[in-house]
């Protein structure tokens, strides 16, 4: 394999990652401040994508769209906040996990009802279009650069967030004792509907910028749910780092595994078979990084143990 | 007087007999979660033949298998064992199909497979009482085969999901290339994200790509290979290029040549009148799985008209017989009942503001499938 094919699989690894740090940093930090399990992450994600899908239709702005993702995800995180999700956080995982996955059949169901049954049609802007050549004669998507430059940029804002400013403290006094903060007269209940809106505002920009270079359909958000919560277990619960460095490992095992097992098997067996064994293997990658690092840190990688 | 209320009630007592209906369709098929477009499509055109028939003796019991296996099942045992339908038809994915058609068969119904052709049905678990209208899984990529042969490509990059019909579709291409393998990667069902395996395709020095990824994957696909610059032409089978995806792919799949058993440009006046009343009545372009479940309903109706459906042996006769007007123009059965047909080459054009195809040849005349030999009635 030579060094070009192998960089260029580095970054699509990296901009896989990226994107996957967008879905699991609002369910990390839902889950480790307010202790819920929501599986209706990945319904935010959708709705995201249909918001941009939708305005970038009707305007033909690709930064309207982005706007829009924004807005309708963290008002539909707020709103099943308020409705809904306040009422789950003394009850226990199962019950959240039940009437968050009713909202996952709401969701979909909503979605078909107002777009239709068949996928939507969202471009990447003309402006960041085709490829791009970066030094040493990469040719790499300039799209998926941007890609990868805006989660770093979110990544940055979150810390900064978190870790400089007093909604931060707030977020992180949450976390580690909630009744001593409702105690200080912060206003508990307020923190939460914003924790969550944050969550799907991130979630609904993940669905746009990806749905540019994906299908925007019904059910698009559940296969990369999956992927956000082995994230955030590699990272440990609740870790906005854990989260940045799981999803960074997530996507360079998956991109690289899809590449790297098949050829590694074919050096003695049948190309028939190692193609299968290889990509039957690839698949499972991530599920075996988890387990490896679930033995070493019961706690994920920055979790508390 | 009472004579007159006798026969009055004698009337109404036919009249009630007339309306209450004399055939019983189970239609299962995917009418929510990602895959529905399709199974609304299939339900779609059934209806719409059915409509056109102006018989009203056909009742259709249309239920959502959500695209489950075991709820598929579930439907059909309700169908069959409640209900007491005549007929099935509806099922889209062949998972579904292998898990509904044989017990079906096997209670002495009548299946009609408007979409799912897998091989296991065609070959040796070939059945006298299945028939599948639309085609046998490997067709449309063997097509597909013989047009990148045709074209004169010599080395072909070949993709495909890691499951039955995904292996199926490889082993149909390669039937029927004649040039080399630059690669072939089974990727992940479901999976969105292609930059791995179009850097791999950048990478191979392949001359073409064939590539088939069904519904969402293959607009995930289509979208991210036009954005990498790689530029090959590309060869895939109608299913990532119907009617109901298109536009969602946009101009990235402008000039694309695809494989397909129908299209809307195919002249016949079955055909031009099917595409005008379901565009008028949808208000939406008819997709192959349409003109698939109109071809379905017309053929169940064809073998109503000559046959009782009581009488099975006849009624099969009827069936084999397929003395239908087809969207696809000329369609017969062959001995495993599966169609024998032309396979077209079709290329992806903009007519106005929509994303449709265009026929640019044949790929495939009079083509049965490879499995027909070991199939054993």
């Amino acid at each position: 394999m030579s060094l070009i094919l192998f960089t260029e699989q580095m970054l699509n690894g990296l901009q896989f990652g990226v994107m996957l740090f967008l879905m699991a940093a609002g369910l990390t930090l839902i889950f480790g401040v307010m202790g819920l399990i929501n599986l209706a992450h990945g319904s935010l994600y959708m709705v995201g994508a249909f918001a941009a899908a939708w305005v970038a239709g009707a305007s033909g702005s690709f930064l309207l769209a982005l706007m829009a993702s924004l807005a309708a995800a963290a008002a539909a995180g707020a709103l099943i906040e308020l409705t809904v999700i306040r009422r789950l956080y003394a009850r226990d995982h199962l019950d959240q996990v039940l009437a968050t996955f009713a909202l996952i059949l709401i969701f979909s169901e909503g979605t078909r009802w107002a777009f239709g049954s068949f996928p939507l049609f969202l471009d990447i802007p003309p402006l960041l279009s085709g490829p791009v050549t970066l030094p040493g004669g990469i040719e790499y998507p300039l799209y998926r650069l941007t890609i990868i430059l805006v989660g770093l940029t979110v990544a940055a804002a979150l810390f900064a967030l978190i870790a400089r400013t007093r909604i931060g403290i707030q977020i992180r006094a949450g976390e580690s004792d909630r009744e001593m903060i409702a105690a200080l007269g912060v206003n508990i209940s307020a923190l939460y509907t914003l924790v969550f809106a944050l969550g799907a505002a991130l979630a609904g920009l993940a669905g746009a910028l990806i749905g540019a270079i994906q299908s925007v359909q019904v059910g698009m958000g559940e296969p990369v749910l999956i992927l956000a919560f082995v994230v955030i277990v590699i990272g440990g619960i609740g870790s906005i780092k854990g989260a940045l460095v799981g999803a960074i490992l997530v996507g360079l095992t998956d991109t690289l595994g899809r590449i790297l097992l098949p050829a590694f098997f074919s050096q003695f067996m049948a190309p028939q078979a190692a193609n299968s064994v290889g990509s039957s293997l690839a698949s499972m990658a991530i599920y075996i990084l988890m387990a490896v690092v679930l033995v070493v840190r019961p706690g994920g990688l920055f979790g508390k143990a | 007087m009472k004579l007159k209320t006798l026969a009055m009630a004698g009337v109404l007592g036919m009249a009630a007999c007339a309306a209450q209906a004399d055939i019983k369709v189970g239609m299962i098929t995917t009418l929510s979660g990602g895959g529905a477009g399709l199974g609304i499509d299939v339900r779609d055109g059934f209806m719409l033949a059915l409509e056109q028939s102006g018989r009203s003796d056909i009742e259709v019991i249309i239920e959502d298998d959500q695209r489950k296996p075991d709820i598929a099942v579930q439907l059909a045992d309700k169908m069959i064992q409640s209900d007491k339908v005549d007929v099935m038809t509806g099922i889209i994915w062949s998972n579904l199909a292998m898990a509904v058609v044989p017990g079906a068969v096997a209670q002495g119904k009548f299946y009609l497979s408007p979409n799912a052709g897998p091989s296991a049905l065609a070959g040796k678990g070939c059945n006298k009482n299945y028939f599948n209208v639309a085609w046998q899984n490997d067709n449309l990529h063997e097509g597909a085969g013989a047009y990148a042969s045709d074209a004169g490509y010599k080395s072909a990059f070949i993709l495909a999901p890691n499951y039955p019909a995904g292996q199926d579709a490889l082993t149909g291409f390669k039937r029927f290339f004649k040039g080399d393998l630059a690669g072939e990667i089974y990727t992940q069902l479901g999976q969105t994200d292609y930059a791995a395996e179009i850097a791999q395709i950048r990478a191979s020095g392949a001359d073409s790509v064939f590539f088939f990824l069904p519904g969402g994957m293959g607009i995930s696909f289509l979208k991210q290979y036009a954005d990498s610059g790689v530029g090959l032409p590309v060869v895939g089978p109608a299913f990532s290029f119907d009617q109901g995806i298109l536009q969602a792919v946009g101009d990235a799949a402008l000039g694309v040549i695809n494989t397909s058993q129908w299209n809307k440009d195919i002249d016949n006046p079955t055909n031009a009148g099917f595409v005008a009343s379901f565009s008028a009545k949808y208000d939406r372009l008819p997709s192959l799985y349409a003109s698939q479940g109109f071809d379905t309903a017309n053929l169940l109706i064809s073998a109503l008209e000559s046959a009782d459906i009581n009488d099975q042996d006849a009624f099969r006769a009827a069936l084999e017989a397929a003395d239908f007007n087809s969207t696809r123009g000329e369609f017969a059965f062959g001995p495993n009942h599966h169609p024998i047909q032309n396979i077209y080459v079709r290329e992806v054009i903009k007519e106005g503001d929509i994303y449709t195809n265009k026929i640019i040849g044949t790929a495939l005349t009079q083509h049965g499938d490879a499995y027909a030999a070991e199939c054993k009635m």
